[in-house]
């Protein structure tokens, strides 16, 4: 994984709460076994509507999303990361994010970052003042900065740590594998296993 | 400081600790059962053969094919390239990497948490992980069970284990009776509208009270699937001999001397008496009517018994303003009676509401009853083992002399990743746990009920309960 330490790109306003993961990305491109492109599922229902805010040329190239509260409920679906990231978006703001979906986030380097409703009110203001402006996204110092306005942001000190390495979790627990195989030793009869897989020898 | 009185959460999730994080790091956790199904594990097997890795254990995974499977002709090959190409995927994955696989076809295929349980897999104070949100559903047995994302289901299989930050804990107390035509949905939907879709966020759930102890195993799988929907990460029920009568006999359950041990352990589970719960919230089960949704968040629900709500009626500016948009895309009127709505689908099935219990309730009332016109009903059991003992008793006749549609076992309409979809504009009554916009087909129109009130429904062409019949 990539590194983050600081991003600017242009700020998306997103006036809705409980954005679902099924709008994020509907059920229907959940076929694919890819990993990436996705960025034209991204939205793909409300892309109809001509009055969506990617479908306004100032916020199409959009790479910040700031959305209402409960972002990201709903279905598990990592795709739902990926639609965003693939799409271009670096990092979602919002006051309250689902817990499956912040987690995906940090698997794939987008920042989900907790601000409070007052601040997600003054930055849909001034980004509605000044379409297609700019906001910078530090990680080092959990903060956005629009122009004058800077904004902090909570994001769990782990996460942040991990992202501002680049380092891979299967990476980092496989260096705990004596603790595991010791743990798997205590573990008692009862637990339930599996049958073999059918023709495995 | 270590707590001496603990939830049924904290027990089951210190006895899993593999390492204890340090300094903010979560702790790692072991899991017991990894459960597989065609959407979320692909990319996630992708990422092990790049990397060289191999599935550590294969014994204690599991996959079965339900989201993309047809419920319709499931003898000939599947009619989407791409829904074949998925379930293709899961299929050489299985073998590649060793793992027991459900098909279409065999007996123990069906949705993925009916599956589980069904076995014998879900047992009391084990963790379970799934890339799918509905996972809460194995918390009935008192296992500690989350839906992940397609990176920890790589992570699962590499390593058999999760890093996990605590979660908070929260119990739901619902004492009481409940009167008749009332059902554990019904209790969920109404916990859901109480707290909100965000209300349970970074807690596990358990739910409590004697209203819970009441209820069959099938109907705490129902109230611990839809926990996800009050943003939980997990739900739980504490085991007891509701949970161990279920369970005994089943082909993966504990015999003999392990039967023993493990009925000893599980009784070690339940909270300790002076245990404290981070937060707490009380229904009275004696006064809950059918509860219905009428927006399009699983939170915005009402007692069938009253009327769409006006948005005026909320305070918070975002619930709202979701009212009034939820009331265009719903396509209704605020005070309109929720009893004078028509639909057009009826939907019985999804891991919420598709077990032999959930069918023999709807069939009761389906019995001898005439549908009413215009009026579709499908009927998809959870599972080819729960379709077949639905045969043997009789319940597919009941259900192909009602008029409704007998298929075979999947997620079907529940979110119509295959055809089972409703066209635009469609409003059903479904037994499912999403009522969001565009889940069950591009602009479908949903409400989510009871099994009851889905027949009820179904007889009477607009959203009814059981009682509504007799008053006929």
């Amino acid at each position: 994984m990539e590194k983050f330490t600081t991003f600017t790109g242009i700020a998306v306003p997103l006036k809705r709460s409980n954005v679902d993961t099924d709008q994020i990305i509907p059920a229907v491109y959940l076929k694919r076994i890819t990993k990436t492109g996705f960025e034209d599922a991204l939205f793909a229902s409300w892309r109809n509507d001509p009055e969506f805010v990617l479908n306004d040329p100032a916020y199409k190239h959009g790479s910040v999303l700031v959305a209402g509260p409960d972002f990201g409920t709903g279905s598990s679906r990592e795709h739902a990361v990926w639609a965003l990231r693939d799409y271009g978006f670096k990092a979602v703001l919002s006051s309250k994010f689902a817990d499956i979906f912040k987690g995906n986030s940090g698997k794939q380097g987008l920042i989900a970052g907790e601000i409070t409703d007052e601040d997600t009110e003054k930055l849909w203001d001034a980004i509605l003042s000044n379409p297609g402006v700019e906001i910078t996204i530090d990680l080092v110092h959990r903060t956005a900065t629009l122009g004058d306005l800077t904004v902090e942001f909570s994001i769990d000190e782990y996460t942040r740590w991990r992202l501002l390495e680049g380092l891979d979790d299967i990476g980092l627990t496989l260096r705990d594998e004596s603790s595991i195989t010791d743990f798997e030793s205590r573990r008692p009869n009862w637990m339930p296993k599996t049958l073999p897989a059918l023709g495995a020898k | 400081m270590t707590k001496t009185n603990l939830t049924l959460a904290e027990k089951v999730w210190n006895d899993h600790v593999v390492v204890k994080g340090e300094n903010g790091a979560p702790d790692l956790l072991f899991i017991d059962l990894h459960l597989l199904h065609e959407v979320t594990s692909p990319q996630a097997f992708d990422g092990l053969r790049l990397a060289g890795r191999q599935v550590r254990r294969p014994d204690l995974t599991i996959a079965t094919e339900d989201h993309n499977t047809p419920t319709v002709d499931i003898d000939k090959p599947i009619a989407d390239p791409t829904s074949r190409t998925q379930i293709e995927a899961l299929r050489h994955n299985a073998k590649e990497f060793g793992i027991r696989i459900h098909s279409l076809g065999d007996i123990e295929q069906g949705i993925v948490h009916v599956v589980g349980p069904q076995l014998g897999l879900t047992m009391p104070g084990i963790t379970v992980v799934c890339g799918d949100s509905h996972t809460s559903t194995h918390g009935a047995f008192g296992a500690l069970a989350l839906g992940i994302g397609t990176s920890e289901v790589e992570h699962v299989l590499a390593t058999q284990t999760l890093p996990l930050k605590p979660f908070k804990t929260m119990a739901i107390n619902v004492e009481g009776k409940l009167r008749a035509g009332v059902t554990s949905k019904d209790i969920i939907l109404a916990v859901i509208a109480k707290i909100g879709t965000g209300g349970g966020q970074g807690y596990v759930l358990e739910y409590r009270g004697s209203a819970i102890r009441d209820l069959s195993m099938e109907a705490r799988m129902t109230i611990c699937n839809m926990s996800i929907e009050a943003g939980a990460r997990a739900g739980m029920v504490a085991p007891d001999q509701t949970t161990y009568d279920y369970l005994k006999g089943r082909v993966h359950a504990p015999e003999g001397t392990d039967w023993d041990d493990a009925v000893r352990y599980w009784d070690s589970l339940a909270t300790d008496s002076g245990a404290e719960f981070d937060a707490e919230v009380f229904l009275d089960a004696n006064t809950l009517d059918p509860f219905v949704t009428w927006g399009t968040n699983p939170g915005q629900g009402v007692s069938l018994n009253d009327v769409v709500p006006f948005p005026d009626s909320f305070t918070d500016p975002n619930e709202k303003a979701a009212a009034v948009r939820a009331l265009e895309y719903m396509d209704l009127v605020a005070g309109t009676k929720m009893k004078d709505i028509k639909v057009d689908t009826v939907f019985l099935g999804s891991c919420t509401n598709s077990r032999i219990e959930d069918l023999r309730a709807a069939a009761a009332i389906l019995k001898g009853r005439t549908k009413a016109e215009n009026v579709r009903m499908l009927v998809v059991p959870g599972s080819a083992r729960v379709r077949l003992e639905a045969e043997h008793e009789g319940l597919d006749k009941i259900f192909l002399d009602f008029g409704a549609e007998w298929r075979f076992a999947g997620c079907s309409m529940c979110l119509g990743m295959n055809p089972d979809q409703l066209a635009p504009g469609e409003r059903a009554a479904s037994t499912s746990n999403r009522n969001f916009e565009g889940r069950q087909g591009k602009g479908a129109r949903t409400h989510l009920v009871s099994p009851l009130v889905a027949a009820a429904t179904a007889i009477r062409g607009t959203l009814s309960a059981p009682a509504d019949l007799e008053e006929n």
